[in-house]
């Protein structure tokens, strides 16, 4: 029972990741009738906004202290981060240390910008064009944005920590009345899922409650009708692009504790992302959010050493296990609509 | 003993009935209508006849074999050939290559593995290719895109890509739809000239009562689904029944 | 002749020409020469020019002609390597068991995967080929260990049992060294070097088998291009509707093509493996089935020579193009005045040397973006500019590439 839990557990904060991402994706393609091959590096471009903030805030002007002194019994130098001199020493670090959080701030602007400039830039002229050159090019523009992040940062992972406060684990077992240890969790695990959560019930309210994601919703049922009725549908899509992309880059902001930063990590989310909205259905808003947590989860359950043991190599490939089954059986996928790209 | 027997179909999408116990016989080389207001259920009538819907119940008999279960190009292969609302044809081939693929279907079947030889070396097909399209007067347009064809042109490549295959029923879904006065004209002079010249049954669709009564011989008027009347184009004309189906549509 | 038409006979000619002539095409420049680094004619590379020509050329007959975008040719590739090494290590350091049986390893393996996957069409079908092919990664890393070697891979050895008579190529130990692959005793390494002046020539033993192994490859495709069921595929990537309705059963076409298209990655696999025999699992990574998609898009989608022009394109950026470093950049340019050779220098490096994918990338949204066509229409594009009389042009492309 306990590892049940465990793995449900671990299976959430991956299966967030895939949901944020294959979120965004869907609404992509939903709004847009674009399929996106450049979403992973979106979500690379939001973990690297972490990386870039915690640069910035580590600025520095060197000082000597000349109460203390190195090996060489020569007066410290010491770098003072320039926040400490704006907001004083005690804030200043927390601040520093509040790394990531602060970031999604950071994040947000720069990722709808992103999102508005791709399609306003490149995607929009691709509306009419085949699924396949949509995917190639934005496969293209996947390419061309991890060489630049990686021109910049390196081909190294980068380590984000987690703020003070959230380092160490959460024993959940204890909590829930099972032995203490038997379930431990990282907090920022938990932290990652609730933020998950929130950012997806903010998309669907979004998209339930407000006029504009009215319009979009039905813009995504029957885009002619909607643009006959004279709305402008088109710039509303641009900014459901920007939208997806924040979402998409906030999951990558939130994601850097969990997994330090690298320049290929949007790849290595793309295709299980993609098998995901597939899972989900096309197009699929609740499919997707669905699939992602359900395919987390199935993968952690994977990786236990039982099953390994039952099924060697089942870990590594029951994704694709899974959408290959779901695909053949129910190709529309666990939530798809009838007639999305069914040609 | 009609070619195409159609007997108690229905068919259900959710709650709409769609085909209430459809029963239509269509005998052998004749030019048979199927009017009806829309949402009459013409259009899957037709889909159930070419393997795209199957009917919840009842039976379709082509020439004494059911076409039930079959898959469209088994169906094709059995002798039925269909022509679309909206002209369906290889618009990135050249017009000439349009009409060598059903002469290939003809002759080859469903699925024949020529991996290795030069498609312009099968002779036959090359000269049957060039007969149709000689008939249909397109030989000069042959290697034109056939995307870049004027719709009339279209339709007329589509009629011919079906003949090319000697069809004995030739299905017709709307064949005018959307076309001007002279290009419906002009489809209708082909295909009183196919009727004339082949042993052919055609089964046609169509909203043009202009169409209709220049081609049919016998007409079925359908309406919510059901046939009302099975006549020649004379006694509809005046027929009390399919007055009332299409006012009762105006009056809507 | 050889059952082709005019244009496919020059076409084929000079691409027979090429291969011939490549490892003097490929080195233009003398050895002593400061542009000596840009020589592409030395056998690895030249040998792996035309193997990914061979793959190209088989994604090219899947995507080129039916449209259907697979991202899991790599897992043929590397299939075909595995198979090939097994040859290799059980039966003979021959190639020929090596080749055959690579291609119909993945011959089998494409018809078992393309069977599922061809069940959906479109996007739907491109996940599911990324699918199969992320599985074999993962499996070939892990579980087949026995027979993929996992993450050290596969190697001949020594101890290797080679059954067959050492005439055919059998003989576990050559004077108590690995035996080299060879073909009837002609050692795939094999080179005859030809200084010619200023010049150094490499005639690669091993790179005239893949060469004419590839003009054959070549060949098969035109014809392929130019039959019946060409021209069934071409319709299926046109209007499937119209095809079922013809009476045409678009799904062995499909498969058939795809299982075509395997067998190509196998037999460029299997020759991989032959060349330098040693085969991992990255090579069956998605981004190695990204990378075949890249060539034949750069090349020319659909048309005969764009896949190997492609092919060709990357593999040179890979090894020559991203050799360059900053300090030949300053070489270059040390004409210039010094804050203005820092400048310029600045701007492009990031684009060469180690940066090249940038390029690669800028290159393929290029491509895709105006020149859907890719190098083949570009040019056409430049001959129909400066040779307006001229109706076939220097790159041969004909009829179907459209």
């Amino acid at each position: 029972m306990d590892q049940i839990i465990l793995q449900i557990l671990n299976g959430l904060d991956k299966g967030s990741a895939y949901a944020l991402i294959a979120l965004g994706l869907t609404l992509i393609f939903g709004t847009l009738g674009v399929v996106n091959f450049a979403h992973g590096a979106l979500f690379m471009l939001g973990a690297f906004c972490t990386v870039t903030l915690s640069r910035i805030l580590g600025l520095s002007r060197t000082v000597i202290d000349e109460t203390r002194t190195d090996f060489l019994g020569k007066p410290l130098k010491v770098e003072v981060p320039y926040v400490y001199d704006w907001f004083g020493e005690n804030l200043g670090a927390t601040i520093i240390d509040w790394n990531v959080p602060l970031s999604i701030l950071f994040a947000i602007p720069i990722m709808i910008a992103i999102g508005v400039i791709m399609e306003r830039g490149l995607i929009k002229h691709f509306y009419n064009r085949p699924h396949a050159d949509q995917i190639l090019v934005t496969f293209g523009l996947a390419i061309v944005l991890q060489e630049v992040i990686k021109y910049y940062f390196g081909a190294n992972q980068i380590p984000a920590p987690a703020p003070e406060a959230f380092v160490g684990s959460f024993d959940f077992g204890a909590a829930v009345g099972f032995e203490a240890g038997a379930i431990i969790y990282p907090y920022w695990r938990i932290v990652y899922f609730c933020f998950a959560m929130i950012l997806i019930a903010a998309v669907f309210a979004f998209l339930q409650f407000t006029t504009f994601g009215m319009v979009v919703r039905a813009g995504m049922a029957d885009r002619e009708t909607v643009g006959l009725l004279g709305i402008n549908i088109d710039r509303r899509f641009t900014i459901m692009f920007g939208i997806a992309a924040a979402v998409a880059g906030l999951a990558g902001v939130m994601y850097t504790p969990i997994n330090s930063p690298n320049y290929h990590m949007g790849m290595d989310f793309l295709v299980i992302s993609f098998v995901v909205v597939v899972v989900g259905g096309m197009g699929s808003l609740p499919g997707a959010v669905l699939a992602g947590f359900v395919l987390g989860i199935l993968e952690s359950f994977a990786s236990m050493r039982q099953v390994i043991e039952l099924l060697p190599g089942i870990n590594q490939v029951v994704i694709y296990l899974a959408a290959i089954i779901i695909l053949l059986t129910r190709p529309r996928g666990l939530m798809g609509r009838k007639g999305v790209m069914e040609d | 003993m009609g070619i195409l027997e159609v007997k108690g179909v229905n068919k259900r999408f959710g709650g709409l009935q769609a085909l209430g116990d459809v029963n239509l016989s269509v005998a052998e080389n004749s030019v048979h209508a199927i009017i009806g207001p829309n949402g009459a259920g013409k259009s899957t009538l037709l889909n159930c006849l070419v393997g795209k819907l199957i009917p919840d119940t009842g039976s379709v008999m082509f020439d004494g074999q059911s076409v039930l279960g079959r898959s469209p190009h088994e169906i094709n292969q059995m002798g039925i050939s269909r022509v679309f609302q909206t002209p369906e044809i290889f618009g990135d081939l050249s017009v000439m290559e349009n009409m060598m693929i059903p002469c290939f279907a003809k002759r080859d079947g469903s699925f024949e593995m020529k991996a290795f030889s030069p498609t312009l070396g099968e002779k036959d097909i090359v000269e049957h290719a060039e007969e149709v399209l000689v008939d249909m007067n397109m030989a000069d347009k042959r290697n034109m895109n056939a995307a870049s064809l004027s719709r009339g042109d279209k339709r007329r490549l589509e009629i011919g890509m079906c003949l090319a295959q000697n069809p004995r029923l030739l299905l017709l879904d709307e064949p005018t739809a959307g076309m001007a006065r002279a290009d419906t004209n002009n489809t209708i002079d082909l295909l009183k000239q196919i009727k004339d010249e082949r042993d052919i049954t055609i089964a046609i669709i169509e909203h043009d009562m202009h169409v209709v009564f220049s081609l049919a011989e016998r007409i079925t008027v359908l309406a919510q689904g059901t046939p009302l009347v099975e006549e020649t184009p004379e006694n509809i004309k005046g027929h009390p029944k399919v007055r009332e189906a299409y006012l009762g549509e105006a009056q809507v | 002749m050889l059952g082709l038409n005019k244009n496919d006979m020059r076409l084929l000619l000079i691409v027979a020409a090429m291969v011939a002539l490549a490892p003097i095409i490929l080195n233009p420049f003398p050895e002593s020469s400061a542009m000596a680094q840009f020589n592409a004619g030395y056998p690895d590379l030249m040998q792996r020019f035309v193997i990914f020509g061979i793959f190209a050329i088989g994604f090219n007959i899947l995507f080129g002609l039916t449209g259907y975008l697979s991202f899991g040719h790599a897992a043929f590739l590397g299939a075909g390597s595995y198979a090939g090494m097994w040859m290799l290590k059980l039966l003979s350091i021959n190639v020929i068991p090596a080749i055959i049986f690579s291609t119909f390893i993945a011959g089998l393996i494409s018809l078992a995967i393309g069977w599922i996957s061809l069940r959906r069409s479109g996007i739907y079908f491109s996940i599911l080929t990324l699918a199969f092919a992320q599985m074999a990664f993962s499996l070939a890393a892990s579980v087949l260990t026995p027979i993929t070697g996992g993450e050290t891979g596969l190697q001949t050895n020594l101890n290797d049992p080679r059954v067959l008579p050492s005439f055919l190529g059998g003989g576990a130990s050559d004077g108590g060294n690995i035996p080299k692959p060879s073909l009837f005793g002609m050692e795939m390494t094999a080179s005859f070097k030809l200084p010619v002046a200023g010049w150094e020539w490499t005639f690669n033993w091993g790179y005239y088998v893949c060469g004419v192994i590839m003009l054959v490859a070549f060949y098969v495709a035109i014809r392929v291009f130019r039959s019946p069921f060409g021209l069934m595929l071409r319709a299926v990537k046109s209007n499937q509707q119209r095809m079922s309705y013809t009476g045409l059963n678009t799904r062995p076409y499909m498969l058939a093509c795809f299982v075509i298209s395997g067998m190509y990655a196998g037999l460029a696999g299997g020759l991989m493996a032959a060349m330098d025999p040693q085969v991992g699992a990255e090579r069956m990574q998605w981004t190695a089935s990204g990378e075949v998609v890249l060539m034949t898009i750069l090349g020319g989608i659909g048309t005969l020579i764009g896949p190997v022009l492609g092919a060709g394109l990357i593999k040179y950026f890979e090894n020559i193009f991203s050799k360059i470093n900053s300090s030949l950049l300053h070489e270059w340019f040390a004409f210039l005045p010094d804050g203005l050779e820092d400048f310029i220098v600045a701007i492009i490096y990031p684009f060469i040397g180690k940066g090249w994918h940038l390029t690669l990338g800028l290159m393929f949204m290029a491509v895709i973006i105006f020149l859907p066509g890719g190098l083949v229409e570009l040019g056409q594009r430049i001959a129909r500019r400066f040779g307006k009389g001229r109706t076939a042009n220097a790159t041969g492309e004909t009829k179907p590439a459209e």
